[in-house]
């Protein structure tokens, strides 16, 4: 008998491309908050994500990959080119103060058109993109909608509160008050961001009203607002408190729940409102080839990341210091 | 003019990829140099493998993170301009990717975080051993994607569905007929390419007398792989030239600029390739050589193009020439290796200032050697992306204007520009600051963090 695999992928593949959203996401965070922190603190910025930032953008070789494949040239070609500028701009730290200047710059242009890019990635996704048999046949401009330039920018700000959550756990001092003061308008206008897609997508979208509204629907999927609104007022409590680890963990917490509301309103759709994962998924033989490598190499990465995470542990200290 | 999206969609995809190539062609052989060097320093506790290791490691970090950028931008071109052979091939090609990604990328970038900047966070058991994982990552990549690209070269182990490939047997997949060899020649190459990088950078700095005793000790330790290397590379690449004519006699033909079967097989030095009149023009030949090297008798038959239709033929120049660019060199390196052997045996290697003078031009030999093999394999592929099987011109995605791949391959193109210059620049900033006298207990400067972490200070012991 064909063991049917596609849920057991489809749930990897979520778990990867959520690792993705999380942990280069708050790398870019940290990108982007980077351009607006005090000069001399910048190099302990730079500094908290150095070790291990190859890796976080290496998921998205294998989370993202499948979901940009499908979109349009011009669009992926931009978000590309800020993260080669981010990634070159890291690696090059010259010693020649005008170049250095313009690292810095590129760094922050970088994380920050990257995530604006994913954000509309994600609008567009929601929305549905036009497809003709197996091509996308949407034209390079498709993609400037309302509602794809309000999550390109509220995912700037989201993963702004993970990069001051991550901040506030590698830093001290002032540093660490600058990132909690960052960390609570990032907050605020995550919130806002997700009220106004909450509202927004059963409003422009019937299919998506009906699963949330009927009952009895509506009684098993109301927890995921009110855990939602939990979990954003414990956060604010961390970003006041002076708690280190709680408010990354609470920005975590906030991702996966908005990740578990957009599965909630697109399942089992893979191409929103085209194709099923079923009808996307490739063959049977090829699912069990890499499945069976994948469960075994995926704790093992699982275990060397944590053990490379766990020898950076601590707070960073710079040779310059922060006053 | 007409803008062909096919046509340009080539151009962008061989723009990046040989950009992109000369990065692993060094970090693969680096990769493994520094775990040589990583072992040496943890067996023998001797400062000199350490400054050593350390000055190639910060190389190794900005090549690196160049490969990754670089790389990231690859994988798209799939979705973006080859959607047809992407979505045709997918079912057997993208696990092997996903492989790549899985053992190889996770690997090579967490452990270098930890090669990098972990000298005096982990036991010095443990930092060798990130070492080690890294070549090994990188390894692992080549395996991975040599065999994905073999695959296009000599299909296997699938079955045609509508026009899709399914896969059947993944052992022949994985290991198809053109891949062993594939593997070894690229490897070997990216050894060789690497040795004379260092022994280039060695002989440099030695001309400059600086860290006198690393640089001769550079120098010799890539000599030594290198007479060993490069005659097994030549063995190596005659033994791949002949699974190319079982499998791809078409290919063969081009590199050698056969457009007639022939028996006995001249080998054809030189000459201007007419793919118009289907001739060799001006050509300069060694007669039966051909055969001889071929295949391995004095009269044996090569088949020549015209035995393919017209529209199966690949354009020849560009192999004909990339091939003998690639031998050329290959000759050129033997004669550098054996004449520093020699020197060595002699014991006059540090006095011959011609060899010294000669080493850093020798440098760049190795990458030169490497795009032109890929050229040849890859311009010798064509028309098809899958060999015999799918036409490069049924590939690109149907959506894709030429206007629209102008656009992209410009961008490409000045990004590149920018990016490979400044990189090799800054690695050129390296090299002169030169292998810098450290102690042990100090962390290895990464040219990253201007600081370690807190935890610093509690493990330092252990280093």
């Amino acid at each position: 008998m064909a063991l049917d695999l596609v849920p057991v992928w489809t749930t990897l593949l979520a778990l990867a491309v959520f690792h993705y959203v999380v942990f280069d996401g708050f790398d870019l965070g940290v990108g982007i908050l980077h351009g607006f922190v005090p000069e001399n603190a910048r190099a302990i910025v730079m500094n908290s994500v150095a070790p291990i930032w190859n890796g976080n953008a290496t998921w998205l070789v294998f989370g993202g990959l499948g979901l940009l494949a499908a979109f349009p040239l011009a669009f992926v070609l931009i978000m590309l080119l800020a993260l080669v500028f981010r990634g070159v701009a890291f690696e090059f730290r010259f010693r020649n103060p005008e170049l250095r200047r313009f690292c810095v710059r590129a760094f922050f242009y970088g994380s920050a058109i990257a995530t604006f890019a994913q954000g509309v990635v994600l609008g567009t996704f929601i929305q549905g993109f036009k497809v003709d048999g197996r091509h996308f046949t949407g034209t390079s401009f498709d993609w400037v909608t309302p509602f794809a330039l309000l999550t390109g920018i509220a995912l700037m700000f989201g993963y702004s509160l993970l990069g001051a959550s991550w901040l506030i756990l590698k830093t001290e001092g002032d540093l660490q008050r600058w990132a909690r003061r960052a960390g609570r308008v990032c907050l605020i206008a995550v919130l806002v961001a997700i009220v106004a897609v909450s509202i927004w997508t059963p409003i422009s979208n019937a299919e998506i009203a009906r699963r949330w509204f009927t009952w009895p629907d509506i009684a098993f999927l109301a927890p995921v607002p009110i855990i939602t609104a939990l979990i954003a007022a414990g956060e604010w409590y961390a970003l006041t408190r002076q708690q280190e680890l709680t408010p990354f963990l609470g920005a975590v917490g906030l991702f996966s729940m908005s990740f578990i509301g957009i599965a909630i309103s697109l399942w089992p759709m893979i191409v929103p409102f085209h194709y099923t994962l079923w009808q996307a998924a490739s063959s049977a033989s090829t699912q069990a080839f890499l499945l069976i490598g994948t469960l075994f190499l995926l704790p093992v990465i699982l275990m060397y990341t944590a053990w490379s995470y766990w020898v950076f542990r601590g707070k960073v200290h710079g040779e310059v210091g922060y006053h | 003019m007409t803008l062909d999206a096919v046509f340009l969609s080539r151009l962008q995809w061989a723009w990046v990829i040989v950009w992109h190539i000369l990065l692993p062609a060094f970090t693969v052989g680096l990769a493994s140099y520094i775990a040589v060097l990583e072992g040496l320093y943890f067996f023998t506790g001797r400062e000199m493998w350490f400054r050593i290791s350390g000055f190639w490691t910060k190389i190794f970090a900005v090549s690196f993170g160049m490969g990754v950028v670089s790389g990231i931008i690859m994988p798209f071109q799939f979705g973006t301009n080859w959607s047809r052979f992407t979505d045709a091939t997918a079912d057997v090609l993208s696990p092997m990717m996903a492989y790549e990604g899985l053992m190889a990328f996770f690997l090579e970038s967490t452990f270098l975080g930890v090669l990098l900047f972990g000298r005096r966070l982990v036991p010095a058991w443990a930092h060798f051993f990130a070492g080690l994982m890294v070549a090994f990552g990188t390894l692992l990549s080549s395996f991975w994607i040599l065999s994905t690209n073999s695959w296009m070269q000599t299909p296997a182990g699938y079955k045609l569905v509508d026009g899709r490939f399914e896969p059947v047997d993944w052992l022949a997949i994985v290991f198809n007929p053109s891949f062993p060899y594939r593997l070894l020649h690229n490897v070997t190459a990216f050894y060789i390419t690497t040795a004379f990088v260092v022994m280039g950078v060695g002989a440099w700095l030695l001309r400059r007398d600086r860290a006198v005793e690393d640089s001769r000790m550079m120098i010799r330790m890539a000599l030594n792989l290198l007479i060993i290397l490069i005659p097994l590379q030549i063995v190596i690449g005659d033994l791949h030239g002949l699974n190319t004519l079982e499998h791809q006699p078409a290919k063969i033909a081009a590199m050698e600029g056969l457009y007639d079967t022939a028996q006995p097989m001249p080998l054809t030095l030189f000459g201007i390739p007419d793919d118009e009149a289907a001739t060799m023009r001006y050509p300069i030949e060694i007669p039966n050589l051909g055969s001889l090297i071929l295949t391995h008798s004095w009269d044996g038959a090569v088949k020549g193009l015209k035995e393919w239709p017209a529209n199966e033929r690949a354009p020849v120049a560009l192999p004909f020439f990339s091939f003998r660019i690639m031998v050329g060199i290959g000759f050129v390196m033997l004669f550098i290796a054996v004449a520093g052997q020699i020197l060595q045996l002699r014991g006059r290697l540090w006095d011959s200032i011609w060899f010294l003078r000669l080493c850093p031009w020798a440098a760049p030999l190795g990458f030169i050697a490497v795009i032109a093999g890929w050229v040849v394999t890859e311009v010798g592929r064509q028309p098809w992306t899958v060999y015999g099987l799918m036409r490069t011109a049924d590939s690109v995605s149907p959506s894709l204007t030429g206007a629209d791949v102008a656009l992209s391959l410009a961008f490409y193109i000045v990004v590149y520009l920018i990016m490979f210059p400044t990189g090799i620049a800054f690695m050129a900033g390296l090299v002169r600051r030169g292998p810098q006298p450290q102690a042990a207990s100090e962390r290895v400067e990464s040219g990253l963090p201007s600081g370690p972490f807190k935890g610093a200070t509690r493990t330092a012991s252990d280093s």
